[in-house]
């Protein structure tokens, strides 16, 4: 019998792909090989290890030391040097790392620990295999709900739990499978939105590359909850990595008898496909995801009827996003109660947050409801990077809100950021140090949205290129001291009249960018 | 029953009305420009949106349904600079040259913008692009600069026509409407219905014109210049002139062409009765006989194209009969220049049409029998109706006159082919005579009539029952259609005797060349109209007709001889449903 001494953990995921990890999984192998390691060090695959743009990073346990921006040619090094003789390579420490804890909140020594359910088996297991997910105490919940719960126990478990829809809007979740189980229909749906499409955020993806099972075992219970048997996982194209291996989760699930058939000999089936969007931001509102889904154009539908009531092709239909599925697993395994320990009242259990931008550590954390901005940026993010200043961030991606300095100490939850007229959105929090330009922050947001409108209503459709042509203007020290109330004139008739969500709410990064930064515009018109 | 308050206004209405429909009850004409009332709202435009108290956003009128207790605001002023703002949007990116437009004084964005008294656009739009104006087609011209994206015409064509040749291209500010690979409508399945030039708005769709080329041979001395008005024409002509929809204008109509300086001014019932001649003739010849059954009507080119293009394999179903616009083109060069003894080369054969399919069927070229081209010119309904008015000819100052001999007699049999249902009607009127030399009595086949999508009726002539159906609308037609294949591959046969397809809702009164602005409602007026003249006529059965009698004795023999077939049928074609273009012959 072997003992191991050492695990490595390298991160694979789209990111570190890109910077060589697979060559430096391959180099490190033949190296513990050339010394004869090989039986005593293993190295495991994982998904993200919550550090982002830092090239190939990787964590040697027990000692937990991360190493980052690793290459080829550093690899002898650190196997002599670390594995070999025992010396950690202190070039390549990642000193700042964001400390990490699993559900118990032990505390194991780095910067900041973090509450984990979502990402709990992120950076620890490798996502393809099912058997370490379920060594995790994967597909426990199922098992559960499957012999010892009804459906409507399911849905007043999540009820009881207070989770709200991790998308962006903050729908409550119970509510939502609640009025999925009383529509009436003898077919029903189960879509879960993996169309990501919120600049800077990329938790889903790391949640689809790190934790697959952890979705599917979300999408079995919110199937056997609203009685579904079918479920899709609409994806976004550009997600390579999130498709091969949701596919491959999916494909050995349905090897293990998890779906399919009746599952763990239950009366229960059901399945899963994956549908890859096509790249249009719009299709993540949810009424155009199943336009897209049924194979057409990507245009919202009106509501109502909400999917709910007749969604995809007609029919009863449950859309939920991939971190809200991605949560019932916990809450079911550990109980609404245990999850409520979490969070606020209003705003209880974790958010993940992909925090980028002029900060020293950008990556993926997940924190606590209610955790302050500045603890986020501060603590998480490990401040500003080369010692400048903060001057403001932006929550939620484009359709979310600039903030300014003064609203650092806001607490970050559902409920309370909509009473400064902010939101969370998708948890993106792009942070912004004292030199960046505002009204060229503004500038690109619109010229996002203007690329992005699907083009159906005439608000959004016309009101995004005008805003495009008047805020070029400003950028050029052109603009006329009308155009500001041009930018308003735009945006509130977009916000009272767009079709969809996404005309809607292009009016909230342009009022708060002009709220906490309105003399950077006005010092630029005439 | 649902009770609200519009401005404070109470309302009763029944469970489902819309805000729209409400607000009109109360009083109020809420502003729209993408609604249509014979399309599903698609809410593209945001022009109808109020307030409903407690709602945190405002709500579309044409598609939002009254609640219970709502009390709804239709202009208070949030809701009414949001309008002037989408309004000034719309014009920041439309083509302005109205006065020179198609639409101009006939514009629904023309009539909204004075509506709610916009009298400046705040955006302004320097990267304005002309975009290429689509006049590849010979029956209907696109101008996307005129566009605005209110999707009626997709609708048209998709939902109802079921012909899908246009479609959303690009997406955002870039999106146009266009057809499959944007190559033009002349190169796509398009099957010149022009139903979206009648749904279209503004001026971003309407016919080809043929103006010019007619004032031009009208104004040739050497060139003798006949015209023919088909039935549905005399049922709308009237509404370009501000005359009540559904106004019979026939006399009126002769008196104002021939002022036009029309040489013959004919009239396309009387072929249209001969049609029934030959059609009918066919009919009882396929049943006698046991030929292909069922016999499916051809005067309708649009609906002719679908068939060649999405229902090839019932080619061989259709009557060969021509429609009547062709047979009087080939006669009017052939049997008319003989007896006026005017060389065939010299005559210009003009029609006027409520259709647009009808300028390219007579471009087909097949449809040279005279030798000639049958038919030289189409007019719309509208077209005609501009030439009258630049020519300062007011229909309603008009005396009534009537058409002029040989070709312009006609029955009531002739003049309901402009209704849906009207050619099976007159079929069977003529049927029964033929196959049993009797006459049929009660000449009212109600059943047929009507604005019933897909219609069917039998008749017992003698123990043989009749059983025909009759479709107007390619999307009935469709579903009628897939029903008949099925029940051909199946049982080898249909169940029907005859089916009578028109490509347009309504038929030929709510043809692709009818006057701008017209809905369901006033199709079905005009439809009206053609009945009560059918009832008002001397003679109401095709064969009945004199002058029918008289062409068949001078110069065809009788129905379906060899002239006949040479001059007054035709045959089909296998097209493409990427390109429309003729794949091969039947």
């Amino acid at each position: 019998m072997n003992i191991v001494r050492n695990h490595i953990l390298i991160s694979i995921d789209a990111g570190t792909i890109m910077a060589g990890a697979r060559a430096v999984e391959d180099a490190l192998v033949k190296e513990l090989i050339k010394y004869g390691l090989d039986k005593e060090v293993s190295v495991l695959e994982t998904g993200s290890l919550g550090i982002t743009g830092r090239g190939v990073v990787l964590v040697v346990y027990p000692e937990g030391i991360y190493y980052a921006n690793v290459i080829v040619k550093d690899v002898p090094e650190l196997v002599e040097e670390h594995l070999l003789k025992g010396r950690p390579l202190k070039r390549l420490i990642l000193t700042e790392a964001p400390k990490r804890t699993v559900i118990t909140k032990e505390k194991t020594g780095l910067l900041k620990e973090q509450p984990r359910i979502v990402l709990k088996n992120c950076g620890f297991i490798n996502p393809e295999n099912i058997d370490e997910y379920i060594a995790a105490g994967g597909y426990e919940a199922i098992a559960k709900v499957l012999h010892n719960m009804s459906p409507e126990d399911v849905v007043n478990e999540v009820k009881a739990s207070g989770l709200m829809g991790r998308g962006g809007a903050g729908f409550p979740t119970g509510l939502k499978w609640e009025f999925a189980i009383k529509t009436p229909g003898d077919e029903k749906f189960v879509i879960c939105n993996a169309d990501e499409g919120e600049p800077g955020t990329f938790k889903d993806r790391l949640i689809l590359e790190g934790d697959p099972h952890k979705l599917i075992e979300g999408m079995l219970i919110a199937g056997y909850a609203i009685k579904a048997n079918t479920g899709f996982v609409y994806i976004r194209g550009e997600y390579g990595l999130s498709i091969e291996r949701i596919e491959k989760a999916i494909a050995d699930a349905r090897a293990y008898g998890l779906l399919g058939k009746n599952i763990l000999d239950s009366n229960f089936s059901f399945d899963i496909f994956v549908k890859k969007g096509a790249g249009a931001y719009v299709c993540g509102e949810e009424t155009a995801l199943i336009e897209s889904l049924e194979g057409k154009r990507g245009h919202p539908r009106n509501k109502p009827p909400f999917p709910i009531n007749a969604g995809l092709w007609g029919k009863p239909t449950l859309v939920n996003n991939v971190e809200t599925l991605a949560n019932i697993p916990e809450i079911i395994r550990n109980g609404a109660d245990w999850y409520r320990g979490y969070g606020t009242d209003k705003c209880p259990g974790t958010k993940v947050y992909t925090i980028l931008g002029h900060v020293q550590t950008p990556g993926l954390i997940e924190a606590e409801m209610g955790t302050t901005l500045k603890e986020i940026i501060f603590e998480y993010g490990g401040g500003i990077k080369d010692g400048k200043a903060f001057k403001g961030a932006l929550i939620g991606g484009a359709a979310g809100a600039f903030i300014g300095p003064e609203m650092l100490d806001v607490k970050m939850d559902f409920v309370n950021l909509r009473e400064y007229a902010a939101a969370l959105g998708s948890g993106a929090i792009l942070v912004m140090n004292e030199d960046t330009d505002m009204v060229d922050m503004l500038k690109s947001v619109l010229h996002f949205f203007k690329h992005e409108s699907c083009g159906h209503c005439v608000p959004c459709r016309l009101g995004t290129a005008r805003l495009v042509e008047i805020i070029d203007n400003i950028a050029l020290s052109r603009g006329k001291k009308e155009d500001i109330d041009n930018l308003f004139d735009i945006t509130n008739a977009m916000k009272a009249a767009s079709f969809c969500p996404l005309g809607q709410s292009v009016s909230l990064p342009v009022s708060s960018a002009l709220k906490y930064f309105r003399d950077e515009f006005m010092a630029r018109v005439f | 029953m649902i009770r609200a308050t519009i401005n404070n206004i109470e309302v009763e209405v029944k469970e489902g009305t819309t805000i729209l429909e409400a607000a009109k009850k109360a009083g109020f004409t809420i502003p729209t420009l993408c609604h249509h009332p014979d399309l599903k709202p698609k809410g593209s435009c945001g022009i109808c949106v109020v307030e409903v108290e407690g709602m945190p956003s405002l709500k579309r009128a044409c598609m939002t349904e009254v609640v219970n207790g709502w009390k709804i605001y239709t202009n208070t002023p949030l809701v009414r600079t949001t309008r002037k703002t989408i309004v000034e949007l719309i014009l920041s990116e439309h083509d302005m040259d109205c006065p020179t437009c198609i639409k101009n004084g006939r514009c629904e964005l023309q009539n909204l913008a004075t509506m709610l008294d916009i009298k400046d656009i705040k955006f302004k739009n320097n990267e304005k692009k002309k975009k290429r104006i689509d006049d590849s087609s010979v029956s209907i011209v696109r101008n996307p600069n005129k566009c605005i994206l209110c999707e009626r015409c997709l609708q048209v064509c998709s939902d109802i026509q079921t012909v899908n040749a246009l479609a959303l291209s690009q997406r955002g500010s870039e999106t146009i409407i266009t057809d499959a690979f944007d190559v033009g409508l002349g190169n796509s399945v398009c099957v010149n219905c022009g139903q979206c030039t009648v749904f279209c708005p503004v001026g971003a769709l309407y016919e080809k014109s043929d103006i010019d080329k007619v004032w031009d041979a009208i104004n040739d001395k050497d060139k003798h210049v006949v015209v023919q008005e088909a039935p549905a024409v005399r049922a709308m002509l009237g509404e370009e002139f501000g005359m009540e929809p559904g106004s019979l204008v026939v006399g009126k109509m002769y008196a104002a062409l021939r002022r036009l300086g029309f040489d013959a001014v004919f009239d396309t019932n009387f072929t249209a009765d001969l049609t029934i001649l030959e059609e009918g003739t066919e009919i009882v010849t396929r049943i006698k006989e046991g030929g292909k059954l069922p016999v499916i009507t051809s005067c309708s080119p649009g609906w002719v194209k679908f068939m060649e293009t999405f229902f090839p394999h019932l080619g061989e179903y259709l009557s060969t009969a021509k429609s009547p616009q062709q047979m009087f083109g080939a006669l009017s060069k052939t049997y008319y220049a003989e007896l006026k003894d005017i060389p065939p080369e010299k005559i210009v054969s003009v029609s006027i049409m409520p259709c647009t399919a009808k300028k390219f069927e007579c471009q087909r070229p097949e449809m040279t029998d005279s030798g000639y081209k049958d038919v030289d010119y189409v007019l719309t309904t509208r077209e005609i109706a501009r030439m009258m008015r630049e020519a300062g000819i007011d229909l309603k100052d008009m005396p009534d006159e009537p058409a002029d001999e040989p070709m312009g007699q006609y029955t009531g049999a002739g003049t309901i082919f402009g209704a849906t249902g009207g050619v099976m009607e007159a079929a069977l009127r003529s049927a029964y005579f033929l196959l049993t030399n009797r006459e049929l009595q009660d000449v009212d086949i109600t059943a047929v009539r009507g604005m019933e999508g897909i219609k069917e009726a039998q008749i017992d002539i003698d123990g043989l029952k009749l059983k025909v159906a009759v479709a107007h609308g390619l999307g009935n037609a469709r579903r009628l259609l897939n029903k008949v294949t099925e029940q051909l591959k199946n049982e080898g046969k249909s169940e029907y005797h005859a089916i009578e397809i028109m490509a347009c809702p309504g038929g030929c009164v709510g043809g692709g060349g009818q006057p701008w602005g017209s809905d369901m409602a006033r199709r079905a007026r005009r439809g009206e109209t053609l009945y009560k003249e059918d009832k008002s006529l001397p003679y109401r059965r095709s064969h009945e007709n004199p002058s029918i009698k008289l062409i068949y004795e001078r110069y065809l023999e009788k129905p379906n001889s060899k002239k006949a077939h040479h001059l007054l049928h035709t045959h089909y074609f296998k097209r493409s449903i990427i390109d429309g273009k003729v794949i091969n012959e039947h």
